[in-house]
Parts: structure tokens; sequence; C-alpha cells
């Protein structure tokens, strides 16, 4: 295999430009530390064409992005994009015309989804232009970030890695 | 809403239904309105008292597709208050960079959201089903793109290792040498995608645009340049503001710009074509003929091969960059901040992009002005919609939305730096 698989990748999505939109990014912050090393972390901006390289290197990947649903702001939406279809509304809440929906998509589609794939979207209220959560994403960011670690740290090692 | 379509976007949710709006009332276009979102308003504000080293990033954030652009105009802009011009191979490894943006940008636009339209799928993931080839060579060629991006940017969204006065750190010749098969593969399929979308079927539309481009006397322009259109303007890029004005229009919050002399105007690959094909690479050239694209082209429905036109001259450019490159040392002019005003202005993948900063003796920022190329491009996409439904108000409406749509999509709107869209809504009465 020519590029390097990882355990596990994770992918905090967001613009730090675009407010509640920022959400995954400061999940990543948030949670840096406690990630394991054989964890490959990135900073995305929501580009779905890069996720399609993420989906070629990793064997499980957890990704947290902002999505606007119509639930109320700070809602966790868990999704097992390995099992299930992402829902609409979740390409409708990307700055990209090509974005984290539109990505998984199309590697399913071309068979080249990795495992498992865990998406957590968290309901935003606010995408204007600024460098703040609102009060009630930034309210539960805590709790997203301690499930979204404890779902890291569950991820089964790969068969790259047991190789090692 | 499928998946390539123009998303309903950020301050539509606030304000209720956005994007566009075709109004048809006994058979005639009543009104096409457009309800859009543009953040660099927010930016410009948010630049204001930072210093100029600061705004090559800050401005990149604009937009995840064209960061580059962002960042080569602030650059131009400050070099041009404190008089430094960049020469020599920190010229041409800029150059190198938007070469590899034009890359990513035009293969994202041409076979992950236009193609579908041309070959009637909803969306890219359903046109993977029967054309997973197709599908697998533009991934491959954004790739590529990204590729030169991420070794002269350090990383690809984003670019950090740009600067004003050129770059903090220069890559090795052996670097680049590493990047010329890939590179001679992309020249190829980019070769094959025109020949691929050249065969599309292309709505029967055009109008007498004006169109808008940076022309450069010895090449065709990037960084540099004269602003220059097929109706007469031929000014320096300081005098912009002086031809171009920004209108506010009561149904959308962004400002339409516009060209004082005669309103709306087109910028972009089109523009570029037209106004600049005598500079293309040969190769480039070749493939426009053998495409049977006709200049001037008037019709925007054939931007799609214009922009597979570009990328062929894109990787034949890069190639020729590569080929003759030394490192810079340094790589970077020596800046030294000073009171002025400095102008930039850049070749964008959609167009033309606008940088004005006014600056203080340490150089920090008083003011800035950022004009986006979609933001430029909004009056001509109204008025085509208008002209465009009018002869096609028989269809049904969701046939007519799809159409509409197609058009929209010819001028490659930037959802995340001019707009945060949408869907075309087409409302009888």
């Amino acid at each position: 295999m020519s590029a390097a698989r990882h355990r596990a990748m994770f992918v905090g999505v967001g613009n730090p430009f675009r407010s509640d939109d920022a959400v995954g990014i400061a999940v990543l912050h948030f949670i840096r530390s406690g990630i394991p090393s054989d964890v490959k972390v990135l900073e995305e901006t929501g580009d779905g064409t890069e996720l399609l390289e993420v989906c070629r290197t990793a064997d499980h990947v957890i990704l947290v992005d902002a999505v606007q649903s119509g639930a109320p702001p700070g809602t966790i939406h868990r999704i097992d994009a390995s099992v299930e279809k992402l829902p609409s509304w979740f390409s409708r809440s990307s700055t990209h015309a090509f974005g984290v929906a539109e990505a998984i998509e199309l590697a399913r589609t071309m068979q080249e989804l990795p495992a498992s794939v865990v998406i957590y979207g968290i309901e935003g209220l606010d995408f204007s232009a600024g460098t703040e959560l609102s009060p009630e994403v930034a309210q539960v960011l805590p709790k997203v970030a301690a499930q979204v670690l404890r779902e890291i740290l569950a991820t089964p090692l790969s068969e790259s890695a047991h190789a090692k | 809403m499928n998946a390539k379509s123009f998303k309903v976007g950020v301050l539509a949710r606030v304000e209720g239904e956005g994007g566009f709006a075709i109004k048809i009332k006994d058979q005639h276009v009543k009104e096409v309105k457009l309800n859009i979102f543009e953040p660099p308003r927010f930016f410009e504000a948010f630049l204001r008292g930072r210093k100029y080293t600061e705004a090559p990033d800050i401005t990149a954030r604009i937009c995840g597709i064209c960061p580059v652009a962002y960042q080569m105009s602030a650059c131009h802009a400050a070099e041009d208050a404190f008089e430094v011009h960049p020469e020599g191979a920190i010229r041409e490894l800029r150059r190198l960079l938007y070469c590899g943006e034009w890359i990513e940008s035009h293969a994202l636009h041409i076979y992950l959201l236009h193609a579908p339209d041309f070959l009637g799928y909803e969306d890219v993931i359903q046109m993977a089903k029967d054309h997973p080839e197709a599908v697998q060579r533009g991934l491959r060629l954004k790739k590529i793109g990204n590729a030169l991006m991420t070794l002269l940017g350090g990383r690809e969204i984003h670019p950090i290792s740009v600067r004003v006065g050129g770059f903090y750190k220069a890559p090795a010749k052996k670097q680049l040498q590493a990047l010329e098969d890939d590179l001679k593969w992309a020249r190829d399929a980019a070769v094959e995608t025109v020949e691929w979308v050249a065969a599309f079927t292309f709505p029967e539309f055009q109008r007498d645009y004006e169109f808008v481009a940076l022309r450069h006397p010895n090449e065709y322009a990037l960084n540099e340049g004269r602003l220059v259109s097929n109706k007469g303007l031929n000014i320096p890029i300081m005098d912009y503001e002086q031809h171009f004005a920004e209108e506010h229009v009561p149904h959308s919050n962004a400002l339409h710009s516009v060209l004082l002399e005669h309103n709306a105007y087109f910028v972009g690959p089109l523009a570029r074509y037209n106004l600049n094909f005598d500079q293309l690479s040969p190769l480039a050239k070749e493939s426009a003929k053998k495409a049977g694209i006709d200049r001037p082209c008037r019709n925007p429905f054939h931007g799609i091969v214009v922009r597979a036109i570009e990328m062929v001259y894109a990787c034949d450019e890069a190639l020729r960059i590569i080929a003759s490159y030394e490192p810079p040392d340094p790589p970077f002019v020596e800046v030294t901040p000073q009171v002025g005003t400095g102008y930039g202005c850049t070749e964008a993948p959609r167009g033309i992009l606008y940088h004005k900063y006014r600056f203080d003796e340490h150089g920090l920022i008083l003011s800035a002005k950022i004009v986006p190329p979609t933001a430029q491009n909004l009056k001509s996409i109204e008025h085509d919609l208008s002209e465009f439904a009018s002869t096609r108000l028989h269809l049904p409406n969701d046939r007519l939305q799809w159409q509409c749509e197609q058009a929209v999509r010819n001028y490659d709107p930037c959802i995340s730096c001019a707009t945060h869209f949408l869907t075309v809504r087409v409302e009888r009465e």
C-alpha cells in the first residue's frame, strides 16, 4: 500500500471565521492532548475531496462537523455512515459544494468507505462571519468532546497497526 | 436538494428562503432575484488594525477553494504599497502555486460540480455509477493540483508558506522535479478532459458580454497585468475603483459589482480565453482548436470547455516553470513598511480578485477592500437567467429549475467566498 495507513483518523471540520461552523475544530482543540499518538488528527475546511483521501488511508474515521438540521442548537447527532446514508440536511450545512456528505456518499459509490465512519454533527445556530461559538453550542462542547474522545479511544487496532 | 446544487445558505436561513428566485407572470420572466450573503465585509473589518503580514493568511480563510488567490492579491497589494517587486524565481514560484490552484479548482468544478448537469445526473455520486473512470480522473487531477499547493504552500487548503515579499521557505529543485511525472499525466488528462467536455451538448445561448480580465504583455496573466475588456477598457489596477462600482441592491445582502460605463461584466475563464488566447501554450491552443470553441466565445455554457483548456495550460506552465527552476536565495525580498495605499488584482480560478489596503507607517492596516470574482459576476448571472429562462418557459418547473442551476454554474460561483447558497426557485403567477 502506497500511503501510510493509520489505526484511525480523527477529523475536525470547520471554518474558524464562521462562528458555529468552527465547532468541529473547537472539539479537536478540546481533546487533542488526549488523543493517542497512533490516531491521526486532521483539521479540515470541509473540502470533500480531501475527505476522500482520508477515507483511503484509514480503517476508522471519526469526524465532527457543524450542521443545520432544524434541531435545537447544541443537539448532538451521531451517524454511523458505514451503515446509513447521511441525511440530506448534512450537505446543506457545508460551505463547500462538494462537502462531507458528498465525499462520504461518493466513497460509498466507489466502494472506498473505510471499515467504520462515524460522523458527529453538532447543531449550530449562528453561521455568519465571526470567530465565536454561540453560547448554546459552546455549552455542549465539553460533553461532545468527551463523547468523541471515548469513541476515538474505543476504535479497534487496525490490521496495519497489528502488523507493526 | 441534491449534492451539487447550490445550497440554501446561512443567511438564507435567517432571512427565509434564499437563493435565486425567478418570477414568471403571463409567460414572461418578471423578475430574477439573487439573495446571497457576502462575507468579505466582515474580513475587511477584521483586518483593520492588523499587521500587513497577517493579511495573506487571514484573507486566505475567506475561501477554501481559492486561498492562493487571496494570498496573492494581498501580497501584491502590500508590496505595491511598500514599493517592493519580487522578481525571478520568487515570481515564478508564485505562478507555479497559482497553477496548482487553477488545476485543483477547475478539476473540482468540471468533474464534480458541472459535468453531472450536462450528462443528466442529479449529482456526481449518481454520475460515478456510470462514469467511474471520469470521476477518478477528475479526483486525481485535483489531487495533483493540491500536491503543488501543498509543496509550495505548506498545506493545501490555506497555504501558509506564502509571505509578503515571497515565501518563508522555497522548495528544493528535487522536490519540484518529483512532481513532474504526475504533472505530465495531468497534462494528458487535461487534454482528455477537453475532448470529453467538448462532446457534451450545449444549450444554444449567447449574449454580448463585456469580458474583463488582466492582461500582461508577455504571459497568460495570473498575478500581474492591466485590466482590459473587449469593449475598450484598458487601465492599471490602481484605477479599478474609478471604473468599477459596487451597487447595493434591495433584494440582496451582497453588493453587485458594475462597470460604470457599461454596467454588467463577465470575469473568469471565458473572459481570459477571449482576451488572452494568443498567450496560451501551443498545446492549449491546439486543444481549443480541436474542441471547436470559437473566439470570441459568447456562450457561457462553453465555460466548462474553456476551464479544461486552462487546465491544459496550467499543467504546461507548471512543467515549464519546474524545468527552469533554481531556488531563490533568500526566498523573499525584504519589506519595509511605509505609509501608503496598495492595490492587488490577480486572476483567481473564477476571475479577477481585487484587494486594496491603506497602511500606516508601521504597516498596520487602516482600511481594506476586497472584491471577489463571484460578486463581479452576479449581475451577468442575473441577466443570463432572465434571458435564458425567457426562452424556456414552456418547460415544467423542475426542468426549468435544473437548467437555470446549470446556467448559474457556468460561472462556478464560489459558495464560500461570495455566497453561501443556493437553489434556483421558479415561481409562476
